[in-house]
């Protein structure tokens, strides 16, 4: 029997178990609309924005390993989509977002609500489709989920013009795709395992570094295995949090950028590294020479064989999906017995202890004004690392990751390679209806939550109850401290000016306001949020305004030459950013 | 250091800007590009002439291997390959210029494909190195046009770029 096609869209959404379709109807969605209100297989939530149902499939994914997808119509619908897509193709995500286009012949005519989307998202997408034919809907819907999930994820465009949404085939839904173009590697090479295993055990220094593909290919039992097998240290990036545990004694938490003293230095003098699903970024290392400056042998192990010697030049390139090798690395190590020597590990531990003391996240507890970081571990020590903390980006970004301890992978949901401001909320709307039971929190700050706030909205539509944590510093709080060491204190446009009542705000949507300002208050103020099982609270925090995340890498830095907090200033390599001139900057 | 990529890629819409893409967001240089069929209707080879160094180069082929649509892509300069290109070049040709210019063609191994009373049109094929040392060798102010296919490339011996 012949369906439309867009009743083919439908079933082939069905056919993949999609749960949820985040998106918004528009003029040549409308037939793919009108197929959605007559089917009650999935649920689409209608965001207030469409930059709100990339971010919340992002969400979704993320913190469910299953597909996102999302719906928009053509023209202004396609490139609102575009910064979620961005945001999604840098942290590969698997995601699938339709687009609707105007009718085939109008296409090329500036027709009204006309873009041309497989052009604009093409350097932001994994692939994209336009599809010409009705009878190509399922195998082109077929071949973006494949493309999505399989290899390096990532999302896919399918862009489908409206007279082929009317047009009528039958829907025959492939059971498989086969590309001849496209065999993403699995297994990784067995010599090259090999190699790998009897570095590690002649390493002195050895250190394990984890990346977000350890997060996306669910590795995290494997590389809980590994470093406890071996003994030795693990650091892990920002996309990392949670792939092995952040309370181990053994993990020595995030590095780069705003990374910890000691993983930052661990990172700089270890002589073996293993990266595994992690690709040496310019927020992890920024100057490759002196990173390579202190000697020592790297494996790097990832699925993407473009990730490896991008940046930093290996020894033991490993191209595989991060879990198998891990799998296949475990199995010899088994078999082997071969563990790294005990005495020069027991002196790398003492050295590593060492850094480890000066306590580098140590911020003045006993303040009269609230500290961020204050709030960050009070709603740690609450929710007992179990909370599903999603963020926007900037300084609260980094409080989150620094002192939220994720025990869990898929916890920790941040825009980390495109860094977009306006995720935390959308992102978290996702989380909570992947996780309908589970505690949702949105560290946001005040700048961020106003980027994509109208969601707050939708939130109220389908009952999410996300605990929206903004630290509230009335400043672009990153920006700010940008101007304030590298800019003489010249704070041009990064002061928020004439805020929203925040409380009477959320009140206004219909949900919960909460305004904090005095410490005191913060650890009751969570506990009675969490206590609203049942909705949506928004909590002002008004924080420190002067408040600077450390330690810092400077661009055109080594890891060990951070800017250290005051505590440590004795231990400081080189002036202190705010002491000197700076040009060059990115 | 110059590089010739021989692209086997799926003959389908938007393949083409795909790699074209690619090198101007990444910032890779195109010094020439050529595309089309080839005896299988569903394949295009294409042979992009590029340069850099050999970490740029390797970075471009991983990238180009990352493409969907890209089915194969080997770097010609790894070993023995045999380059061509085809330039059509219209010349002035008048007074003692026009027993030059036919002189120069020969020399090039060239053919005069068209002939008006002040105008030569020649036809030249050769390594791009050659076309440009014809263009060095005549007057420059007598050129009136050129047109250059960009290199074609392929391997010598039994080393073949097929699925």
């Amino acid at each position: 029997m012949e369906i439309s096609g867009a009743e083919i869209v439908i079933r082939c959404l069905q056919e993949e178990g999609v749960e949820f379709v985040f998106g918004y109807p528009g003029g040549a969605v409308l037939e793919i609309y009108d197929a959605i209100f007559k089917q009650d297989k999935f649920k689409h939530v209608l965001v207030r924005h469409e930059q709100g149902a990339v971010h919340a499939a992002d969400g979704y994914s993320r913190s469910s390993h299953k597909v996102g997808v999302a719906l928009v119509t053509s023209g202004p619908g396609a490139t609102n989509a575009i910064t979620g897509i961005a945001t999604a193709y840098l942290d590969s995500i698997p995601m699938v977002v339709i687009s609707g286009q105007v009718p085939t012949p109008a296409i090329g005519l500036d027709a009204f609500q006309e873009v041309d989307m497989v052009g604009i998202t093409r350097p932001c997408v994994k692939h994209n489709i336009l599809v010409k034919d009705v009878r190509d809907i399922a195998s082109a819907m077929k071949k973006a989920f494949h493309i999505a999930t399989t290899g390096r994820p990532g999302p896919v465009v399918v862009d489908i013009p409206k007279d082929i949404t009317l047009a009528r085939a039958e829907f025959h839904y492939p059971q498989s795709v086969s590309l001849r173009s496209y065999n993403p590697p699995a297994k990784g090479h067995p010599g090259q395992i090999k190699k790998a295993v009897n570095l590690l055990s002649d390493a002195k220094r050895p250190l394990i570094y984890i990346g977000g593909g350890a997060v996306l290919s669910n590795a995290s039992n494997q590389v809980t295995e590994l470093v406890k097998m071996l003994g030795v240290p693990a650091t892990n990036t920002l996309m990392a949090l949670g792939a092995f545990s952040g309370s181990d004694p053994q993990n020595l938490g995030m590095l780069g950028m705003h990374g910890l003293y000691e993983a930052n230095m661990a990172m700089q003098h270890c002589d073996v590294l293993i990266a595994i699903g992690a690709r040496f970024d310019d927020r992890v290392i920024s100057v490759p020479s002196h990173f390579l400056s202190s000697p020592k042998k790297i494996v790097h192990i990832d699925i993407d064989p473009s990730s490896i010697a991008k940046r930093v030049k290996v020894d033991i390139p490993i191209v595989g999906n991060v879990r198998d090798v891990l799998d296949e690395m475990l199995a010899l190590l088994r078999q082997t017995g071969a563990r790294p020597n005990a005495e020069h590990l027991a002196s790398w531990w003492k050295q590593l202890e060492e850094w480890r003391s000066h306590n580098c996240l140590k911020f003045d507890a006993n303040s009269d004004i609230i500290k961020p970081q204050f709030v960050v571990q009070t709603l740690y020590e609450i929710t007992g690392g179990d909370a599903f903390v999603t963020s926007d980006v900037g300084q609260h970004q980094m409080w989150a990751a620094q002192y939220y301890k994720f025990n869990k992978p898929r916890r920790w949901i941040n825009s980390g390679g495109l860094g977009t401001m306006g995720f935390g909320l959308p992102a978290a709307m996702g989380v909570q209806l992947a996780n309908p039971d589970a505690t949702v929190a949105c560290i946001t700050g005040e700048a961020s939550i106003q980027m994509n706030i109208q969601e707050l909205s939708t939130c109220k539509q389908y009952h999410t109850p996300v605990k929206v944590i903004n630290l509230n510093n009335r400043y672009l709080g990153m920006v700010r401290q940008w101007q304030e060491f590298f800019y003489g204190n010249r704070y041009s446009e990064s002061y928020m000016d004439a805020l929203p009542d925040f409380v009477k705000l959320a009140e206004a949507y219909g949900h919960v306001g909460m305004k904090i300002e005095r410490p005191a208050d913060v650890e009751p103020a969570l506990r009675e949020a969490m206590k609203l099982k049942e909705r949506l609270v928004f909590m002002d925090f008004i924080t420190d305004q002067t408040e600077n995340v450390f330690p810092m890498v400077q661009n055109n830095r080594g890891l060990s030459q951070m800017d250290l907090p005051p505590h440590m200033r004795h231990l400081q390599q080189g002036t202190v950013a705010k002491e000197r001139d700076y040009g060059n900057l990115s | 250091m110059r590089h010739i990529l021989s692209i086997l890629l799926e003959n389908e819409a938007g393949a083409l800007s795909r790699v074209v893409g690619l090198f101007s967001a990444r910032g890779y240089n195109i010094d020439s590009l050529t595309v089309s069929t080839t005896e299988d209707a569903t394949l295009s080879r294409m042979t992009i002439v590029t340069s850099g160094s050999d970490d740029v180069i390797e970075q471009i082929t991983k990238q180009l291997n990352k493409l969907i649509e890209v089915v194969k892509v080997i770097d010609l300069n790894e070993s023995d390959h045999v380059e061509r290109e085809l330039m059509l070049i219209k010349v002035r040709s008048t007074g003692k210029d026009r027993e030059e210019m036919k002189r120069m063609a020969d020399i090039f191994r060239g053919r005069i494909l068209d002939v008006t009373e002040k105008t030569y049109t020649i036809e030249l094929t050769g390594e791009s190195s050659k076309l440009d040392a014809f263009i060095e060798a005549v007057d420059r102010t007598l050129i009136l046009e050129t047109v250059r296919t960009g290199a074609s490339g392929i391997g010598r011996g039994e080393r073949i770029l097929k699925i």
